[in-house]
């Protein structure tokens, strides 16, 4: 069963349309046979104080990480989930959550490293959901179990590892952090807590292009040619580029590496979800401090 | 080195979440002491100075300890937008405002471990609160040395 697509002028000029819904498209489509709605939020009991009518909670953490493991959840970890939140294997899944889509986006991700074919963000998130004024309620439905099939996670096409990116100097890495964290000056957001890395700075020759470069005001995405200014034009990114992005630990990432690979199109895009948590903790793995982007060190 | 002690409304609140056995349940009980996070008083409303930012935790969550005849009071400010952060705020608000310095400053930095929501909300999140606890024990002690009060 296939969930039509949205068909909004905006979404035409981007590579996959079919990977975006507009508010208005879900508002008209909410109990939709076929289709689940997912919130992702940061905060784990944002959900709880009003959702869209029907959505089923995913947290980022207690949900999509291994408990143990620094790492996602297996193939029986993730139909365990699919199961619990009522999502069958050819369900339409459109994703939405706070911070301009970061959590969703990386919730996103995840469903596609399990192959999830049809997974969509709603553009502009929970924020413009709330703020347009459409309807949300505390009410939490109950789910009906399904039967989602055990399928081990493919990281290979769409996930870097550290070693990956030791082998990938050379080729464009893209760090999404913002400009005082690429500088070195602090090694978490202005407004987030530190999260455990021993050194400050940025994987040399990482281009500085922060996450919310192809964001608008209201979280929306820019369009298509705003986005291929930003990437291709400035960037000089092209099709045949291997791109890595990384930021902090991997959700601000999955927003960029939604933007390159379903918006701009570009086919090899990784996030790197290790992230500066790992490279500015592991030993011996080169760092530059600065605006600059420092030289790009040989592969190994 | 004041031995342990905890409150008896922290301790009512820890064993209330206790008490709850589904991860659901404490996550709602959490979000009801979110709401329950009272506002400030007037004489503190004009003077986001005092207050200390609480940068360890992921949301803009702002505290200030009043300390008067060696009993403390608690104040917090943060987002609608943020419920898990304010009911950390609000556990530690109800949980130790009244209480003496000596009452507030023996309750073990590891509390908020001990609340049965490591599970609910995740390890990470909990250091937020275990952040918050320490910065309300850092600025009780401060007030002993210096106490402050609002401007005109």
């Amino acid at each position: 069963m296939t969930v039509p697509y949205d068909n909004s002028p905006k979404f035409h000029d981007y590579a996959h349309p079919e990977r975006l819904v507009s508010a208005d498209w879900l508002e008209e489509r909410l109990d939709t046979p076929g289709m689940v709605i997912v919130e992702s939020n940061e905060d784990v009991l944002l959900y709880e104080t009003g959702h869209i009518p029907g959505a089923v909670k995913i947290d980022w953490h207690t949900d999509l990480n291994d408990s143990v493991v620094r790492d996602y959840v297996d193939g029986e970890g993730f139909a365990a989930l699919m199961k619990a939140k009522g999502i069958n294997r050819d369900d339409t899944v459109v994703i939405y959550g706070d911070k301009s889509n970061w959590w969703a986006a990386y919730a996103l991700w995840v469903f596609t490293l399990f192959g999830h074919e049809d997974v969509r963000l709603l553009d502009g998130g929970r924020d413009k959901w709330i703020a347009d004024g459409r309807l949300v309620t505390t009410e939490i439905r109950p789910i009906k179990e399904t039967d989602y099939p055990v399928v081990e996670r493919q990281d290979d096409d769409i996930r870097a590892y550290l070693l990956d990116v030791l082998a990938h100097f050379g080729n464009p890495l893209i760090d999404v952090r913002s400009p005082e964290e690429y500088r070195g000056e602090r090694t978490t957001l202005p407004s987030h807590p530190e999260e455990g890395s021993l050194r400050a700075g940025h994987i040399p020759s990482a281009h500085s292009v922060p996450w919310g470069t192809a964001a608008n005001e209201d979280g929306t995405f820019k369009s298509r040619s705003e986005l291929d200014e930003i990437y291709r034009e400035q960037l000089g990114l092209s099709d045949s580029d291997d791109v890595v992005a990384y930021c902090r630990i991997g959700e601000r990432s999955s927003h960029t590496w939604f933007v390159l690979s379903h918006l701009v199109g570009l086919p090899r895009v990784r996030n790197y979800d290790g992230s500066w948590t790992e490279w500015g903790s592991a030993v011996r793995v080169p760092i530059v401090t600065g605006a600059e982007r420092g030289e790009t060190p040989a592969p190994r | 080195m004041t031995a342990s002690r905890i409150p008896p409304e922290l301790a009512a609140i820890q064993e209330d979440f206790l008490a709850l056995e589904s991860t659901n349940d404490r996550l709602q009980f959490l979000l009801e002491l979110a709401n329950e996070l009272p506002e400030l008083p007037e004489r503190y409303q004009d003077h986001p100075e005092l207050f200390e930012r609480v940068v360890e935790c992921q949301s803009p969550v702002f505290i200030f300890v009043e300390v008067t005849d060696d009993i403390v009071h608690v104040f917090a400010t943060a987002p609608r937008e943020a419920p898990t952060t304010r009911g950390f705020a609000s556990i530690l608000v109800q949980g130790l405002s009244g209480h003496t310095v000596d009452d507030v400053l023996a309750v073990p930095g590891d509390f908020p471990q001990e609340i049965g929501l490591t599970q609910a909300v995740s390890m990470l999140r909990i250091r937020g609160m275990t952040a918050m606890l320490a910065r309300i024990k850092y600025q009780v002690r401060a007030r002993l040395d210096q106490p402050v009060t609002p401007g005109p």
